[in-house]
């Protein structure tokens, strides 16, 4: 892991003034980067902006955008703002973390798909609704679930 | 040229619309129409805007100047409209919106109850111009009052036109905007910080995702009037980095802006400075409160502090600042522009405009509307919204988000004001209104809310980080089938004691939803710690799902729609389900048609 290339790191830096005002917007960078935050990453941050590591750390657990580690190939992010809630996206989660065997928050062996909640993606209109990468499924039923996930190729969880 | 000679296509695509792939549509409309070579005697102009309020029938279509709309288009049906309706002005009746209340296919929106009822301010261009066309912007009215302003209006002048005209903070607690700028512009310190707050964090609120999506110019002019108002040359614009159509679309706007010269220096010739920048904002609910937001735009984490002194004073790195929320901000260039007397003169006595609310759950026309302040709750949910979806029956409506409050049907004729709202238990919020069937239970959905709660506690004050846990954990033991007859008794004093000693609003209105669900709705509580029953059938330690034999019609569609395959019979005879495979989803009653899939407790 430890052996990536940090020279964007380096390059996103230089993209902001060494201000403490930017600090979040040069995690989110990093974060977009590469789907978390490496630890070498925030040492570079803290020599940039002169900032304790333990204040990044702070930071990087703080805000829910931010990571520390690695994210899978695909992101599944379930609805469960209010909407998609009374219409059961519980029970959408449920049969996800039945097929991939992983709970919300985490990543499946193989690296392959983070399963997230998100509060809100504004598609009320078609709750419940999930979101993996960026393909928007709407009025998701329990019985299309393995199907869907089915489409990003074979699932290694795959009880018979 | 007459105007008959240029027509335009407006397609949503707001969120709802573009989660139903309207970009497609949008996508095969313009190949289409570059594309067809028969002489078209109009020029066709295709525009994606932004959200037009219908999302329930999106993707949704609007032909101007005839006044035609479409509902649910699919690109499939792109082919037909171009050669019926574009080429020769025909109408394709199958995608035309059926009005329930008249029960016919009506060809404007005008002829809705939907649009009918609505009255748009803050939202006035969303889902009629380009996002990306100042242009369109400036045709209808932009930057005039901006104009005006600089021209005709002393700063005093700008505050005193915005205090008359009553309006109050859109971002839920409802704080006078011009007594906000008065204490402001007040202050001797400088320099002075104007911000936008567009971290919208309700779940099942959209509404301000839609005005930074589809008018952002109408955020930037209001802003420049209020910095100007207050004397402010730098503002803050921050938004939820989840909404990156609203960050693309603001950014865009404000670059066109500063190239026209309204930011900038020496904005339209005046000696007045103004720029805004844009801060992505961390995905932290607590961020929407006013001092965490700040905090957060200074690169520090997002926690609020006491305000013992108001950000008005020491705000953003301890100087004078104003936080206003994207809507109040919209409004300000109409007040302007109509004049406060004009704005005074809509809604009621304290409440004064309009409200914009992103009407969702089980209703049927779900969507983005605006409304006057001081409609009842009744004709919002059943004239705008059309009622309840599929004939259930209506129970609670939950309005001011994770800090609000569900609402009875004994109160749905209050109208729709600030104080109205607060007397109630609930508040206006930022504009979430989550309708409500028999299918909810209410103690789920106060649970709902609390466990939000509980992860979005930034931790700094001990009543809110332990008090709602601690509420959480009863409300848990009350869902799966430990609660004990003392813990409302308990529930309630614990809401009571986070209300008071709480540190910011967060916490403040936390148990907001709990203490009116246990006000309102005593009975599903006892429902749930006595008898060990869900009587709404959410909760699945105490629900069992059966099917009534003498309903059954043995269709098997229960059973199509069962994804544990816990459903048995033949064709004509009643089926069962399997209570140790049933993983209680409700599929199968959403799939019945008779009314056969039922609940009981598990005792």
């Amino acid at each position: 892991m430890e052996l990536q290339d940090f020279s964007h790191v380096r390059a996103i830096l230089e993209h902001y003034p060494p201000e403490r005002r930017f600090l979040l917007a040069i995690l989110q960078d990093i974060q977009k980067h590469y789907n978390y935050i490496p630890r070498a990453s925030l040492e570079m941050v803290r020599d940039y902006l002169d900032v304790p590591l333990s204040k990044l750390y702070s930071m990087a657990t703080f805000y829910k955008a931010l990571s520390l580690k690695p994210k899978g190939k695909h992101v599944i992010k379930v609805c469960d703002g209010t909407a998609c809630h009374i219409k059961s996206s519980q029970v959408i989660i449920d049969e996800i973390k039945k097929v991939l065997n992983i709970v919300p928050g985490t990543t499946t062996g193989d690296g392959k798909f983070s399963l997230e909640t998100v509060n809100c993606l504004g598609s009320c209109a078609v709750s419940p609704v999930m979101v993996i990468d960026d393909r928007f499924y709407g009025r998701v039923a329990p019985s299309m679930v393995r199907d869907i996930l089915a489409e990003y190729g074979r699932l290694e969880n795959e009880r018979a | 040229m007459s105007e008959r000679d240029n027509r335009t296509v407006l397609v949503c695509c707001g969120p709802g619309c573009l989660s139903n792939h309207s970009l497609d549509v949008y996508e095969e409309l313009k190949a289409r129409i570059s594309k067809t070579d028969i002489k078209v005697d109009v020029k066709t102009t295709i525009k994606a805007t932004g959200c037009q309020g219908l999302c329930e029938k999106g993707p949704m279509l609007r032909i101007e100047p005839d006044d035609i709309f479409y509902t649910c288009v699919k690109v499939s049906d792109v082919p037909e409209i171009v050669e019926k309706t574009l080429l020769n002005r025909q109408v394709v009746e199958r995608l035309l919106y059926h009005e329930p209340s008249r029960n016919k296919k009506v060809l404007s929106p005008k002829e809705t109850r939907f649009y009918g009822k609505q009255m748009k301010l803050a939202l006035r261009n969303v889902g009629e111009i380009d996002p990306f066309s100042i242009e369109d912007y400036i045709f209808r009215g932009g930057y005039k009052a901006l104009e005006k302003v600089l021209s005709e209006f002393s700063p005093d002048e700008v505050i005193s036109e915005i205090e008359k005209s009553g309006l109050r903070g859109r971002g839920g607690a409802g704080f006078p905007t011009g007594r906000k700028w008065r204490q402001c512009a007040r202050m001797k310190d400088s320099p002075r910080y104007v911000i936008c707050n567009g971290d919208e964090g309700d779940p099942g609120a959209f509404m301000d995702r839609c005005i930074m999506e589809g008018d952002p110019h109408s955020v930037i002019e209001g802003m420049a009037i209020g910095a100007y108002a207050v004397g402010s040359h730098e503002g803050f614009m921050y938004i939820r980095d989840e909404y990156f159509l609203a960050i693309r679309n603001m950014l865009h706007a404000i670059e066109q802006a500063r190239e026209r010269g309204f930011l900038g220096k020496n904005i339209l010739g005046s000696d007045f400075d103004f720029d805004v920048q844009i801060v992505r904002g961390g995905g932290a609910f607590v961020c929407g409160e006013s001092t965490a937001l700040m905090a957060s735009i200074e690169g520090k984490v997002g926690e609020p502090r006491a305000k013992y002194i108001r950000s008005v004073e020491k705000g953003l790195w301890g100087k004078p600042t104003v936080l206003n929320n994207v809507e109040t901000w919209a409004n300000i260039p109409v007040i302007i522009n109509r004049g406060a007397e004009w704005f005074g003169s809509i809604g009621t006595e304290k409440s004064k405009g309009t409200k914009v609310f992103s009407l969702v759950g089980k209703v049927k026309n779900t969507g983005l509307i605006e409304v006057p302040m001081g409609m009842t709750l009744r004709d919002i949910i059943f004239d705008i919204g059309g009622g309840i979806a599929e004939g259930r029956k209506f129970k609670a409506v939950q309005t001011g988000g994770p800090s609000g409050g569900c609402i009875p049907e004994s109160l749905i004729d209050i109208p729709v004001d600030f104080d109205s709202l607060d007397r109630v238990g609930s508040m206006m919020g930022s504009g979430g209104m989550i309708v409500m069937d028999d299918r909810t239970c209410m103690v789920d959905v106060a649970r709902y809310y609390l466990k939000f709660l509980s992860e979005e506690s930034c931790g700094k004050c001990v009543p809110c980080r332990e008090g709602i846990r601690r509420m959480l954990e009863i409300l848990n033991d009350i869902c799966e089938g430990r609660g004990r007859p003392d813990d409302l008794e308990t529930l309630a004093e614990l809401g009571e004691t986070v209300k008071e000693a709480s540190l910011c609003g967060l916490g403040k209105s936390a148990p907001n939803p709990v203490l009116t669900t246990l006000r309102y709705f005593k009975g599903e509580y006892l429902a749930h710690v006595n008898d060990k029953t869900c009587p709404a059938g959410v909760c699945k330690n105490l629900t069992v799902y059966y099917i009534d034999e003498a309903l059954c019609k043995g269709c098997g569609l229960c059973r199509k729609s069962c994804p544990s395959g816990a459903i048995e019979g033949q064709p004509r005879q009643p089926f069962a389900i399997d209570e140790s495979k049933c993983i209680k989803c409700g599929s199968c009653m959403d799939a019945c048609r008779f009314g056969a899939v039922k609940t009981r407790g598990r005792a």
